[in-house]
């Protein structure tokens, strides 16, 4: 697939190799300012274009399906107990008690200090780095803001990753961003990154939150993407949810562009998780085909793709159960949540 | 010169707004004598769902309104209609043949039936509910509820406007939110009602207003799960004995069709037929 000789190198020194020095903010501001500019109204209209296809009857169903397995259950509130993560584990390893057939969900997404009760509550259902069952990611690094000093980012993250959890959703610094300190969001990432070591060396799996409603323009959003890329990230993610706008399906076709361009350019695949925003089928299918015509069908995989959502569930099972049923359904045979 | 004529679309009214058919669809609105009157949309079974939604998102304002505030949004519904009572007797007229005097004693009717239920909005539980007597230290009082959301058939005969309100009016006085499919023949007078809904108090998504083909629309109400209540008054030409058996698979309140000239007629039991009974028990205090 890729001729490039970036294939060959190793992870660390691929993106020294490709900004063509250490990772400095002249290097990285001149590498990143390097990149070629975002067509915003092209980009706008591609991916209102994407999210005009028709998708009905067979393909319908199996896209419901799949959306179901890509789905990071998510509760981040401030009210969340233990109890609250239970049930939340409960719907993601059965969604739709009225009919067993329906897939489980990809992960949970919870604070921090809820990764215990979700380990807990999962039980046997726990992924833990295998293939099968519900993971736990935990956001970190003084989410949703990351304004906190390094050393307590990484305790954060270290705090996770000790209580069981199998991805960290990341946030960068934007404020750092937004002034041109790229050489600090990066060394910050690559840092989280070292945290997410686990005591017998396994690492946990690194989304890396852009929050692309502060980052302002689709330029900044692509080279925040590249750079979260170079340093490590294994997943890129829209937003934490707590911004609006959250993921828009423009913002989310750029970073699929970057994805895609650093898969060609050194074999790597990196994956995306739009989050916040989306709580109906219709627009989930819409990321499908996005994913699908940007990337490829490939990362329609829960390895490579989530949506980072907690009220689309509910709409997708009302979409599954109208189409199992044959008549519509309601909110009350869905759970409140 | 000629002055072009400026011909109106009739859309649905959904949610407060005045969405065409998703369907995109829209058949034609004939005179009695055969004549060319207006296209009206065409609503299908997605227009009805979302119908459903915005009435479900309507509910819990519309029943949690006192209830004399309720009487108040439904006499200026009669207010309304009374301002605009020359484009309902016309449209009456075109529909349905009539003299102005006869289209003009429809709407006064249907003006005075909004004021009769209106009324009601603050009395009706007063009438229905009561204080029983419990062998205990107990208050113990009954009083009726709001179903939730009632899908309406509008009666399909003559007296398109006032058939309708006859359906609609006691629905709401409870503070049930309504979707309606109007009139197949007639759906102009129900679009205009509309309008005089979305200009007047009611909360957008209260009543909602699906004009096209009853047997179309009817058998997914009937089967929708997050419908409440199904009244079939206007159903007489269906096979409404399957929309009621499908109405049961889901529990609905259903009531039958009606005809005749004393279809729907203004009653308390209409305004009943979609009340659930509350009853609550609470320790008597000590003094």
């Amino acid at each position: 697939m890729t001729n490039s000789p970036l294939a060959t190198y190793q992870p660390d020194q691929r993106a020294l190799a490709l900004i063509g020095g250490e990772a400095t903010d002249a290097n990285l501001r001149r590498y990143l300012h390097g990149i070629p500019g975002i067509d915003a109204v092209g980009l706008e209209a591609r991916a209102f274009d994407l999210g005009t296809r028709s998708i009905k009857t067979s393909s319908k169903r199996w896209a419901i399906d799949t959306i179901i397995g890509l789905i990071d259950l998510t509760t981040l509130e401030g009210a969340d107990t233990p109890g609250k993560v239970r049930s939340l584990v409960a719907k993601a390893l059965m969604p739709d008690p009225g009919d067993p057939g329906t897939p489980r969900v990809a992960a949970v997404c919870v604070y921090g200090d809820m990764v215990g009760s979700a380990v807990t509550a999962l039980g046997s259902a726990h992924a833990a780095g295998g293939t099968d069952g519900v993971t736990v990611a935990a956001v970190a690094t003084a989410f949703p803001s990351g304004r906190a000093s390094l050393a307590i980012k990484l305790a954060d993250v270290r705090d996770a990753v000790a209580a069981g959890a199998d991805e960290i959703d990341m946030v960068i610094d934007r404020g750092a961003f937004l002034a041109g300190r790229f050489g600090q969001v990066y060394d910050e990432i690559v840092a989280v990154k070292e945290a997410c070591r686990r005591a017998d060396g396994s690492m946990a799996h690194l989304k890396v939150i852009l929050e692309t409603g502060e980052l302002n323009t689709y330029d900044n959003v692509r080279r925040a993407s590249w750079l979260a890329i170079l340093a490590g990230g294994d997943f890129i993610k829209t937003s934490t949810g707590k911004v609006a706008p959250a993921a828009t399906l423009p913002v989310t076709l750029s970073m699929l562009e970057v994805v895609r361009d650093w898969h060609r350019l050194t074999g790597v695949r990196i994956g995306v998780k739009p989050a916040g925003g989306i709580r109906t089928s219709k627009d989930a299918i819409k990321y499908l085909v996005t994913v699908a015509e940007t990337v490829g069908e490939e990362w329609l995989s829960p390895r490579l793709f989530r949506f980072g959502a907690s009220s689309l569930l509910n709409d997708v099972l009302l979409q599954r159960q109208k189409m199992t049923t044959g008549h519509y359904s309601g909110p009350d045979y869905v759970t409140i949540d | 010169m000629n002055r072009l004529v400026i011909s109106k679309t009739y859309k649905l009214y959904i949610g407060g707004k005045f969405p065409r058919s998703e369907s995109g669809r829209v058949y034609e609105v004939l005179s009695h004598t055969g004549d060319f009157l207006a296209n009206a949309a065409k609503g299908s079974r997605k227009d009805a769902r979302d119908a459903v939604v915005a009435a479900r998102s309507a509910l819990g304002g519309w029943a949690g309104a006192t209830a004399y505030n309720r009487g108040q949004v439904l006499y200026r519904i009669a207010e309304l209609l009374e301002g605009r009572r020359n484009q309902f007797v016309d449209e009456i007229m075109n529909c349905e043949g009539v003299n102005a005097a006869v289209a003009s004693a429809q709407v006064d009717e249907a003006i005075d039936r909004w004021v009769w239920y209106a009324g009601w909005a603050d009395k009706y539980v007063q009438v229905a509910g009561n204080a029983n007597p419990v062998s205990g230290p107990f208050f113990n009082t009954s009083v009726p509820e709001p179903t939730g959301v009632v899908a309406i058939i509008a009666p399909q005969g003559t007296e398109s406007l006032l058939g309708l309100v006859s359906a609609i009016a006691p629905a709401l006085v409870a503070g049930n939110t309504v979707v309606v499919v109007a009139n197949e023949h007639a759906p102009l007078s129900a679009i205009s009602l509309g309008e005089v809904l979305a200009t007047s108090d009611v909360p957008g998504g209260v009543v909602n207003i699906v004009t096209g083909s009853p047997a179309e629309i009817a058998p997914w109400l009937a089967t929708h799960a997050d419908v409440n209540a199904l009244d079939l008054v206007g159903a007489g030409n269906l096979d409404w004995v399957e929309l009621q058996i499908s109405a049961a698979d889901t529990l609905k309140r259903v009531l039958p069709p009606e005809a005749g000239a004393d279809a729907a007629l203004p009653a308390l039991n209409r305004i009943l037929a979609f009340t659930e009974l509350k009853t609550v028990w609470h320790t008597k205090a000590i003094l």
